[in-house]
Formats: C-alpha cells, sequence, structure tokens
C-alpha cells in the first residue's frame, strides 16, 4: 500500500511556451486565443499542467492535435526543454531532485535508464539503418553494457516478447511493416526494465487490425511487468482500453481528470463531454 | 608587393593563435579545440592542419622529419618537408630518434617514441561521430554530454553483421577516460602507441578545423566490447623479406618479375636503419 | 641503393615541376598579368571574390601562374592571404554610397532614380564572335579611344549639377521600409565575427554565414540558391528587388594625425543583391500579415549570379524551412568553398596504401571467418 501513496512520477507546474510573450499576453491568459497570443504569435504550448502517475497505473492523456499533449510527453523524455516547471521521479534520487534542473547529462541517465519512450512515428524513436537489435542495444549501450553476448540475449528476449521472428532480428526496421516497427520501439523501450513508459499515440495511422496487436501486446506487457505507464492518444477507445486514469486536455490545459470509466460515463466538461459524444 | 618569404610562412599572429588552440588541446586531452585555419600553399585534405601545427611551433634550433604513410621520400613527404625548409632553414632528418617535430600522415614510426619530442599527426576526419551524426552542433553536444554510445552502437552493428568490429584504420579511442577521439587513420596496429606515450601527440584538421591533443603519459583506449576485444591487423606468419622482421607493420607488395606477393617493413626509415646495421654488423 | 619502392620522390618532383614550367611555355605565347586582368575581368573578379582578397593584380598574376584554372587561381590567393598580417579595419561602409554602374529591379518597373543597364551579356545572343579572332591590339586601342571620346562628349553635354551627384542613387529598400511594406531590421553594433580568424561555431552568427557565402565558390553558391528556388525549398519564385554594381569607397580608423580620425584609402568594386522574398511578418492584432522578407548578398567585383544565389541562400538559413538541406547552415556553409572541396576531393589522389591495407586485413578476416560457419 506504501507504494501507492508515493507517485512514480510527478509533474507539477510545467509551462512551455514558443516564442518571448509581450506585454498583452504575459501572465494574462484571458487574451489568449486558442492557446496562442494573438499580437506576438506566442504560443502557450502547456500551461501549469501539473500530474502524477502512481506506481503500476496506467494514465491516459487524451486531446484533439495541438492541445500540447506531445509537448508534454516531449519535455518528460527531455526531447524539448521545458520553459518552467517541476519534474520528479521516484526512482531518481528518492523523488526529491527537480530532474528539469539538472544536467543535461543527467537527464540523458535518467532518459536511458528510468525511462521507455514509444513514438508514433516510429523514425523519431529508431535507428531506421541499424538492425533491430543494434536498435534495442542502443539502450543498453547507453546504460554501459559493454559485453555483446548479453545484449544480444537480452535483446532476443525481448524481440521474442513483442514477436519478432529470429530471421528479422537482423533486419534493418526500415524494411518492417508499421506495426513491425512499433513492436521494435516498445522492446527498446523495455530494454532496461524502466518503471516508467511513455507512449505518445502508437497506434495513430496503423491499420485497424494492427492497432489491436498492438494495443494487446502493451495490455500484456503491463499486466505481466505493472509498468507505470502514460499514454497519450486522441482516440477515446485507446484511452478506453488502456487506461485506469484519464486526463483531458484543451490549448495547453489540463480541463477534466478522473477515472477513466469516470470520465467516459459521466463527462463534466462541455468539451469532454463532445469527445465523448462523438466517440458514441 | 611582393614580399620575401616570412619564416615558417604564416604571418606571427596566426600562430600565435594556432598555439594557443594547441595549449588548450593538451590542457584537455581529446578535446577538439576549433580554430581558424589558415590557407597555406598546399591543399586542404593534404596535410594542412599538421603543417600549421608544425609551422606554429618551429623554431631555429627544431629536427623536423615528415613521414606520409609510413615513407619519408614519398612525393607529398618530400613536398611537405620542401615547404618547411624553404620557409624555415631548419634541420631534416629521417631518423626518428633525432628529429625534434614529427609530422606524419597514417602512421606512427616503429622506433619509440621519447620525451621531449613531438608526434604532429595529420587528421582527415576528426569527428569520431560523424558516421552516425552529421550535424556538427550535435557532435560537439554529445561530446559534452560523454555520450559516446553512437560509436560503440556502429560497433555493435558490425558484430551483428558481420561478426566482428569491421573498423580499418581510425579506430577510434577513448582519451584519459573521458573524450572519444578520432586517432587518424593509422592503423590499428598503432593504437597502442597512443596509449602512455612518452611524447607529445598532437592532430591537426586543417579543412575541418580541429585542433586536438594527447599528453605525455596520458591513458588512451582503443575501444573495444569485454568480449570482442580490439585487435590491431595481424600479419599472420608474414615476415618483411628485407630484413625477416614480423612485429611491425608491413606493406604488400607485388614482385614485378614473379608475380609472387612479398612484404616489406613500411616504416622505411627504420628499415633502412635495420638494414644499414646489419650491413656494418657483416662488414665488421 | 635500390631498396625501397616509395623512394625518389624528390626527384619526380622536381621533374614534375619542369614539365609543368614547359607546358605554360610550349607554344612559345605568354600572356601579360595586365592582359589577364584588362580582358578577363570577370574571371578576375570571381577569383578575387572567392579569394576573400581585393587586388586585380594579384588575381590575374594568380591566374596566369594556374594556367587558368580558377579554383586553382584562388588557392594561390588564400595561400598568399596567409602570409600577411591584419593591420586595419575598414570603418562600416553603407553600400548607400555606392557610386553605381549598373542598377536593376525586376520587382519594379520604375525604381526611384532609374534602371541602368550597364554592362550587361544578358540581352546579348550567345554567338560566337569570329571577328574577335582577327582582333589586333590596335583594333581594340581604336575602338577603346573612339568610345571615350564618344562618352566625354556626351557628359559635357549634361549639367554640371547632374554631374554633381553622378552614380550616387537612393536605395529601393529603404523606399519600401518608408512604405512599412520591409519591417526595419534590428539594429545590431556587435562587431562582426572574422571567419578567417576565429573559428566556426554553430548555430553560426549572420555575420559569419554572409561572409562564408561571399567567398563560396561562384559554381556553388548558384547552384545550391538554384536547389532552393526550384524545389527544396520554397516553391514560390524569389524577386530581384535590387540588383547594383558600383564602386564602394573604403575608410579606415587611425591616429596617424594624433587624434583618431577616418581616412580614404580606395575604393572596391562590389556587386550588391536585395532580394525579396515571401515572409510572414508580424502584425498588430492581425492573424499572419504577408509581407517582404529581405535575403541580402554582397561580393566582390562584378558577379550578379552569386550575389543573387547568395541573397537567397542567405535568407534561406535565416528563416529555416523542416527538410530543407538549403536552409541547413552545416550542409550549405561547410561545403562551398573553394579551397576545403577542391582540396579534399584532390587529396584522393594521395596514396592511401597504409590504411587501404589495414581495410583488406579487415575484410579477409571476416570472409575467412565467415566462411567457416
Amino acid at each position: 500500500m506504501t507504494q501507492w501513496e508515493k507517485p512514480v512520477l510527478t509533474l507539477k507546474n510545467f509551462n512551455k511556451t514558443f516564442g518571448n510573450g509581450c506585454s498583452f499576453c504575459k501572465d494574462k491568459p484571458e487574451n489568449l486565443k486558442g492557446g496562442c497570443c494573438p499580437k506576438c504569435r506566442t504560443i502557450y504550448a502547456c500551461r501549469d499542467v501539473s500530474l502524477c502517475v502512481y506506481c503500476g497505473e496506467v494514465v491516459g492523456i487524451v486531446g484533439e492535435s495541438g492541445s500540447g499533449k506531445s509537448t508534454l510527453m516531449q519535455a518528460l523524455y527531455f526531447d524539448s526543454e521545458p520553459t518552467d516547471g517541476e519534474y520528479y521521479l521516484d526512482a531518481y534520487k528518492n523523488g526529491e531532485r527537480n530532474i528539469f534542473a539538472d544536467s543535461r547529462r543527467q537527464q540523458k541517465w535518467v532518459r536511458n535508464m528510468l525511462l521507455g519512450m514509444v513514438y508514433q512515428n516510429p523514425v523519431m524513436g529508431l535507428k531506421m539503418h541499424f538492425s533491430a537489435q543494434s536498435n534495442i542495444a542502443e539502450k543498453m549501450i547507453a546504460a554501459g553494457n559493454r559485453d555483446v553476448h548479453s545484449m544480444v540475449a537480452r535483446g532476443n528476449d525481448l524481440l521474442e516478447r513483442v514477436s519478432i521472428p529470429p530471421a528479422r532480428r537482423k533486419d534493418n526496421p526500415c524494411n518492417f511493416s508499421g506495426g513491425m516497427q512499433q513492436r521494435v520501439q516498445i522492446a527498446k523501450a523495455l530494454a532496461n526494465e524502466p518503471p516508467v513508459l511513455l507512449l505518445d499515440e502508437i497506434t495513430t495511422g496503423l491499420d485497424l487490425s494492427v492497432q489491436a496487436d498492438v494495443l494487446e501486446l502493451i495490455q500484456k506487457i503491463q499486466r505481466a511487468n505493472r509498468n507505470s505507464i502514460l499514454l497519450v492518444s486522441h482516440d477515446l477507445s485507446v484511452i478506453r482500453m488502456l487506461a485506469d486514469r484519464t486526463v483531458v486536455m484543451r490549448n495547453g490545459q489540463i480541463i477534466e481528470e478522473g477515472l477513466t470509466d469516470q470520465i467516459l460515463e459521466d463527462p463534466q466538461h462541455p468539451y469532454t463531454q463532445q469527445l465523448v459524444y462523438s466517440l458514441l | 608587393m611582393f614580399k620575401e618569404k616570412h619564416f615558417a610562412f604564416l604571418d606571427e599572429s596566426s600562430k600565435k593563435e594556432i598555439r594557443r588552440a594547441v595549449l588548450k588541446a593538451v590542457a584537455i586531452p581529446g578535446y577538439q579545440v576549433p580554430f581558424a585555419s589558415r590557407e597555406l600553399p598546399i591543399a586542404r585534405g593534404w596535410g594542412t592542419g599538421g603543417l600549421q601545427i608544425t609551422l606554429s611551433l618551429i623554431g631555429e634550433d627544431d629536427i623536423v622529419k615528415v613521414i606520409d604513410q609510413g615513407s619519408d621520400e614519398s612525393v607529398n613527404a618530400v613536398s611537405l618537408r620542401n615547404l618547411i625548409q624553404e620557409t624555415t632553414n631548419v634541420r631534416s632528418t629521417i631518423r626518428t630518434q633525432e628529429a625534434t617535430l614529427i609530422q606524419t600522415r597514417h602512421r606512427i614510426p616503429e622506433t619509440p617514441l621519447k620525451e621531449g619530442q613531438i608526434l604532429i599527426l595529420q587528421v582527415p576526419l576528426p569527428e569520431p561521430l560523424r558516421n552516425v551524426e552529421p550535424s556538427e552542433y550535435k557532435t560537439k553536444k554529445l561530446h559534452g554530454e560523454g555520450d559516446y554510445s553512437g560509436a560503440w552502437l556502429k560497433m555493435f552493428e558490425d558484430i551483428m553483421r558481420y561478426g566482428q568490429t569491421a573498423t580499418g584504420a581510425d579506430h577510434p579511442v577513448c582519451v584519459d577516460g573521458r573524450y572519444v577521439m578520432a586517432p587518424s587513420p593509422i592503423p590499428r596496429f598503432d593504437n597502442p602507441k597512443l596509449d602512455n606515450s612518452p611524447a607529445l601527440l598532437l592532430f591537426g584538421a586543417g579543412r575541418e578545423k580541429k585542433i586536438y591533443a594527447v599528453p605525455p603519459y596520458t591513458q588512451v583506449v582503443s575501444l573495444a566490447f569485454d568480449d570482442y576485444p580490439f585487435r590491431r591487423e595481424r600479419f599472420a606468419g608474414e615476415k618483411c623479406r628485407l630484413t625477416g622482421l614480423s612485429d611491425v607493420y608491413l606493406d604488400e607488395l607485388t614482385d614485378e618479375t614473379t608475380g609472387e606477393i612479398y612484404y616489406q617493413i613500411n616504416d622505411s626509415s627504420y628499415l633502412l636503419e635495420h638494414l644499414n646495421r646489419e650491413t656494418e654488423m657483416q662488414t665488421e | 641503393m635500390g631498396y625501397v619502392a616509395v623512394q625518389g620522390g624528390a626527384e619526380a618532383i622536381k621533374e614534375a615541376n619542369l614539365l609543368a614550367e614547359y607546358n605554360n611555355c610550349r607554344a612559345g605565347r605568354a600572356i601579360s598579368v595586365e592582359d589577364i586582368r584588362e580582358n578577363l575581368k570577370k574571371m578576375v573578379d570571381s577569383v578575387m571574390s572567392e579569394s576573400s582578397l581585393y587586388s586585380p593584380e594579384l588575381a590575374a598574376l594568380a591566374i596566369k601562374q594556374a594556367q587558368g584554372d580558377p579554383a586553382e587561381a584562388v588557392f594561390l590567393l588564400r595561400a598568399h592571404r596567409s602570409t600577411l598580417p591584419r593591420l586595419y579595419f575598414t570603418t562600416v561602409t553603407d553600400t548607400a554610397h555606392m557610386r553605381v554602374e549598373r542598377r536593376i529591379s525586376a520587382a519594379f518597373k520604375d525604381i526611384p532614380g532609374g534602371q541602368i543597364l550597364g554592362d550587361s551579356p544578358d540581352y546579348r545572343h550567345r554567338l560566337l564572335d569570329y571577328a574577335l579572332c582577327a582582333q589586333s591590339p590596335a583594333d581594340a586601342q581604336d575602338f577603346a579611344r573612339q568610345y571615350e571620346a564618344n562618352i566625354r562628349e556626351a557628359s559635357e553635354r549634361t549639367s554640371a549639377e547632374q554631374s554633381g551627384n553622378r552614380g550616387r542613387l537612393p536605395k529601393l529598400v529603404d523606399f519600401l521600409r518608408s512604405q512599412n511594406l520591409v519591417s526595419n531590421p534590428d539594429l545590431s553594433d556587435e562587431p562582426p565575427h572574422d571567419i578567417t580568424t576565429e573559428p566556426l561555431v554553430f548555430p553560426s552568427a549572420r555575420s559569419s554565414r554572409l561572409q562564408i557565402l561571399t567567398r563560396g565558390m561562384t559554381g556553388a553558391v548558384t547552384a545550391l540558391g538554384y536547389a532552393k528556388i526550384r524545389g527544396f525549398g520554397i516553391s514560390h519564385h524569389p524577386n530581384i528587388g535590387e540588383l547594383r554594381v558600383g564602386s564602394l569607397p573604403l575608410h579606415i580608423l587611425s591616429d596617424l594625425s594624433g587624434a583618431q580620425e577616418e581616412y580614404y584609402i580606395g575604393e572596391i568594386e562590389a556587386t550588391e543583391a536585395e532580394i525579396f522574398m515571401e515572409a510572414h511578418c508580424r502584425g498588430e492584432e492581425a492573424e499572419n500579415v504577408l509581407g517582404i522578407g529581405l535575403g541580402y548578398g554582397l561580393c566582390f567585383g562584378r558577379n550578379e549570379t552569386k550575389a543573387i544565389a547568395m541573397g537567397v541562400l542567405e535568407h534561406s538559413m535565416e528563416n529555416p524551412g523542416p527538410g530543407d538541406p538549403t536552409s541547413d547552415e552545416e550542409f550549405v556553409l561547410l561545403h562551398v568553398d573553394a579551397v576545403e572541396s577542391t582540396g579534399f576531393v584532390s587529396h584522393l589522389k594521395l596514396p592511401h596504401y597504409v590504411t587501404f591495407r589495414s581495410k583488406l586485413d579487415r575484410i579477409r578476416n571476416i570472409r575467412k571467418e565467415q566462411s567457416r560457419v
């Protein structure tokens, strides 16, 4: 029960802006139009976003494109720098150190050791012209492993779990189907057994049957390992299938959050209502 | 309009700048110091980085040796040495132990270097991460963060593909446990000579505008996985036809009359010395 | 002692130099440096521009010595440049003070000050002129004398006040700024980087980019500028706002007289191009206001295509587009230099037998082990 009391991931007052802001928009959110300043065109991609993920929990973030959910994921995986905010992981320095304020080198360590990421676009997450085996080894190499045999063994184990046949494991992902590429990305994300997985629109752009395969795989892995997952999707059916708890984002802000069932059964915010009813 | 030649070609403020870059390089072993490379009377890619270091450091008392692919007498070595001598009048030598400054392309002499000597290596591609990351801005960051997984990944991929690492010359090394460095295209045979060298090793890349250094007695480790150790070129059972020596880097040559392949020491001054010593011993 | 195959380099170089010297005078003819300077002006200009050394005499000499190979001539001048100490820096030169000899705008039919066609092959048909085969120095002298006399006569007819202001023309871009069509630039007093004495680091400053482009190979800058407007960048068409060729006065600051004073040290001929590119401006209250973005090109001598392409590329790097190779500053800036690109390509001619032997060793080993498996 104590595990449940302390979140594995905590984000506090996260902000991300593109542009410098002007006197018209700074600290005057009421002047913004759709998260953007009409005068200086500064984009407020995320505003005061706070959330946490508890151990073994799957949290879904839902919202239309431009709502700031991908910006959020990029900052959590250190692909882009935050404007301000605090970011804690329980597994990192006892959850007492704001990782956003740490050195780039430390952030890379966190990224390699404590996080696993699956991008919507596999080009972002995989080196397309390196073999599937090497792609998985990359994470282990970054974590300091210098033993080829152990990395190959671990790679085989992971590729087995995501059903990449042995004959294809030395092939380059650029020759794989979209679904296979996503499965390699998942295997890569799991390479160092990170406590937290970040999944960014992982089924968007895949065929329906392939989508179902990938989601089932995630579900299977999550049940087996009790991973904590933060998952972003614009698709409520993905959220319904995987997420315990759901956060709704719009124009860079969280407008509603709660248990997934509760959000889907009884949406409060008009925007959420619109989302839910359009699904039905 | 036309002036007499300046000592060591470059104007003095340029030399001073280059020396400052050299000092910085010595202070941060293996770190590539950017510098504003000057144009020289020889072409980019033909040793301008090494030559700028040589010309900036050389004084009237220096004794200079120039080698290209192991030879003091190959056309490019002669051309570089002529330029140095024409603009400085310093003495030159082919004897490794006699030289104070040795400029070299793609080889480290077989004769062990000693304290006080400076070996200047010409570098075509100074960035060991370039084949995994084309952008200079990004590789600079990777060095800053000590993120060398790209270099390791390349070797891992080779092993997946070929069963062993496939680097020929220019096998990357880690300097003083910090910076991963391109040792210039020396054969792997020469990599161990970088480690704990009594001589100062300087590297100059003229076209890419970088200078870097391995100070004397610095640890230099060739990158290799624990279970796939670093290996030098192997000349299994091959021996130099002229000297019978085997633990040296050998050229592979074809006998014009018989068509037979034979082997000969690549380091031409080492070969000459060895032969001369033998002749002396015979006449005695 | 005939031991080593690679001996004899010194001898070989000596003989090769003699042969080159012979090839230079084989037909028993020698072109004078003056002839090159006066008759091959365009080539002299492009060599000066790529060398970043303004000296028509030395450029002509370099062309002669290089047997007319422009890249080789640039190489000679750049090497010479490395031996020269930097004594002074010129003060800021306002190109509005250019004494204009040619000036066109493609964007407007009529511009304040008027268009001046000047010397340009643009409207000449490119037909071989066989008459030139028979042209003697005397013919050239006669024509020049006659032409100069005509010009003198014509200028005497124009009034004195007109000629007093001859060649000083307002800049079109200032007119557009006054109309609010082009936004005013942020003025900066930061001294420009000197790419010849400071290392180039990325992301680069605009001053570094402009210097590298103006020193770039004419062909390379043109080719990349072409790629940008043909389709590997923008799909729309830029406009030449103003292209001018003329002389720019140069001054230095010195305390020769005891006090810091500006001294006029001479003038250089230069080509300046201001290219209009479509741009999104920031407007008050408005969504995206369409405006005019500027690309700037300037190079030594008369070098119009290069100046235009430079403007296009400069704008491209200032306003990078995703996946556009011509706005990737490292891609453009690291590859357009004549000395660097020709040097590295030509270095492939150097012997590489040590490195190749090392590669062979790998290939043989890998094959041996794979055949065992």
